[in-house]
């Protein structure tokens, strides 16, 4: 019976025929945490009377969601991790290198094939890299740390095979908030899903993370792809490293195929509170903003800042709104000041803050104050989710949200392009 | 497993921002202070409602979003007895077994805010003793259920000295 690509990966790692349904304990290849979770995973790793990590040289922390400190609370457990770390002996990521989901496939240690968890419920952001790479809670990843291995029931898996040509002004984040739309918050539950199809594969391996960042938005385990040649380019600027690619049988079982023309597709926000509550921007064009973000790990990368800035470059952000920008990582940090990108940003109004997760989970940063309205890059737009429940957030492209930061409100970006 | 207690009814989507707001997470460790906001967003007065053993019923996904345990554990540390969901998201799912949150798949149409009942997990039953009603649950895979037995899967590795799930 042919297998789809994470049973192949469950199987490849475990050691048996690992069919959706099957148990398995699989090895991994990296573990990751971060600041958010982290701290709780050093205490369950107490908890379970751990003493040394499986191998120093497959784990990282990562200190990026509430960074640097925004205060005393934070320090002290920013200061837990350091002395952890250093206690074990493997690598942190401290202030300013960025988000985790950009550090770590920056870091060449995941690639095609490889199995990782990750204490943060993005960590699915690799299945753009061909590797099965899933969120999990801070006791699972102290089980990791100790054992290098993990439990895993096989998923089912949903293929979207996504044929046609984006249309000019229209993303990959437009095309992945379009597929949660459709298929709901927790359309995926309890399974993978993989993407597929021309528009896929036309898509350079920026864009593909922002559609594997989401898939956890429509409940999904992973959210993989076939690596291709744009695959082993953006890996080899990182790394030496060789990996082996992993492509779906012809004959695997999937639980549902659905198939999408994206020539059809616009521009989409996700309406609060949720981010299945999509719609073309055209429906919502109009609403004022106050508060604009560009950054975080959907969409932070350089492509995006680059896009940003091809809508911003010698114009000025409206008066009424607050522009953030943070780079996902301090390489697309410099790569963009290198291009020039970061002053076109900074001259048409952007703030910029620390390569880092910034405002995006409500710790700092850019806390939005009651009744304003917020357009971000981010995948979240939950009540509350950037520190005020009583605050709207709504989600788009980079180009979105530029088009929006100069007019105020929210705008098709297709007007500037 | 045992419980009895209170119904307290949520709707679907109940994500991990609201379990526990975007204004305490990440603060501090200590799980104690942060069960004073559990739900708080959805009922400013949950921790004051909320009796040792008392049970939170919801929709669809619940817990969906972040893979913080914090949202768990700050249920556990409420004294919630247990979670019951016609589904939950798979992160929270696991990290609940992993610290010991009892959480139980099952019809919550059947059941209304305030109605008692009593939770068997090992024979697979809700009471409902309000509607006298009886629910089937959903049952745990045979791993999970071997984690929450041995109290949680810090507890298993103490035991073990790693996986034991053969
Ligand atoms: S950028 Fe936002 S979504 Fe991404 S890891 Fe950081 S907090 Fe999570």
């Amino acid at each position: 019976m042919g297998r789809t690509i994470i049973e192949k990966i469950l199987s490849l790692k475990s050691g048996r025929e690992a069919y959706a349904g099957d148990i398995v304990v699989a090895s991994v290849d990296y573990v990751m945490g971060q600041d958010g979770t982290a701290p709780l995973a050093i205490r369950a790793f107490q908890d379970m009377e751990g003493l040394e990590v499986f191998d120093r040289e497959r784990i990282a922390f990562v200190i990026d969601h509430s960074s640097p400190s925004p205060n005393e609370g934070v320090s002290a457990l920013h200061k837990m991790m350091r002395e952890f770390v250093r206690d074990k002996g493997f690598r942190l990521y401290d202030i300013g290198e960025g988000v985790c989901h950009q550090v770590l496939p920056e870091s060449g240690e995941v690639g095609p094939g490889s199995l990782v968890i990750g204490a943060d419920s993005h960590t699915c952001t690799y299945g753009a890299l061909n590797a099965f790479s899933t969120g999990v809670g801070s006791t699972d990843l102290a089980g990791g740390m100790i054992s290098g291995r993990m439990w895993f029931k096989a998923p089912e898996t949903i293929k979207f095979v996504c044929s046609g040509v984006l249309p000019p002004g229209v993303y990959s984040k437009d095309l992945i908030l379009h597929l949660i739309g459709d298929v709901t918050a927790d359309g995926a539950t309890y399974m993978s899903s993989e993407y597929t199809g021309e528009a896929i594969a036309a898509m350079s391996q920026e864009a593909r993370f922002t559609i594997s960042n989401m898939a956890i938005e429509m409940g999904a385990k992973a959210g993989l792809m076939e690596a291709d040649e744009k695959t082993f380019a953006w890996l080899r600027r990182f790394t030496k490293r060789e990996f082996k690619p992993v492509a779906a049988d012809r004959d695997a079982v999937y639980t549902r195929v659905l198939e999408y023309d994206v020539s059809k597709f616009e521009p989409q926000v996700a309406r609060p509170h949720r981010v299945d509550n999509t719609a073309p921007v055209s429906k919502e064009a109009g609403k004022p903003v106050q508060q604009a973000l560009i950054g975080t790990c959907t969409n932070g990368r350089l492509e995006d800042l680059r896009i940003a800035a091809g809508i911003l470059s010698g114009r000025k952000v409206h008066r009424d709104v607050r522009l953030i920008v943070a780079p996902s990582s301090r390489r697309v940090f410099l790569d963009a000041m290198a291009e020039g990108i970061i002053q076109s940003l900074v001259e048409a109004g952007a703030a910029m803050v620390t390569p880092g997760c910034g405002p995006c989970v409500g710790t700092h940063n850019g806390v939005p104050s009651d009744n304003e309205t917020v357009i971000s890059t981010a995948n979240r737009n939950f009540k509350g989710r950037m520190g005020n429940s009583n605050a709207e957030i709504y989600l788009a492209s980079p180009a979105t949200v530029a088009a929006s930061a100069l007019t105020g409100k929210i705008t098709d970006p297709r007007e500037f392009i | 497993m045992q419980f009895s207690g209170k119904a307290h009814k949520f709707g679907d989507d109940v994500n991990t921002d609201y379990i526990i707001s975007g204004k305490y997470k990440f603060k501090t460790l200590d799980m104690k202070a942060l069960a004073k906001h559990v739900m708080e967003d959805l009922d400013p007065n949950f921790y004051e409602k909320v009796s040792p053993g008392d049970f939170i019923v919801a929709g669809t996904n619940f817990g969906c979003g972040s893979s913080r345990e914090q949202a768990p554990l700050a249920i556990k540390y409420a004294d919630v007895g247990a979670v019951l969901a016609k589904s939950f998201a798979r992160i929270f799912y696991r990290n609940a077994i992993n610290t010991g949150l009892p959480v139980v798949e099952c019809d919550t149409d059947q059941i209304a805010p305030g109605d008692e009942l009593f939770v068997d997990l090992a024979a697979g039953v809700i009471t409902n003793r309000t509607k006298r009603i009886t629910l089937p649950i959903k049952p745990l895979p045979e791993v999970m259920i071997k984690i929450l037995n041995d109290g949680g899967l810090a507890a298993h590795f103490r035991k073990y000295g790693g996986f034991n799930l053969g």
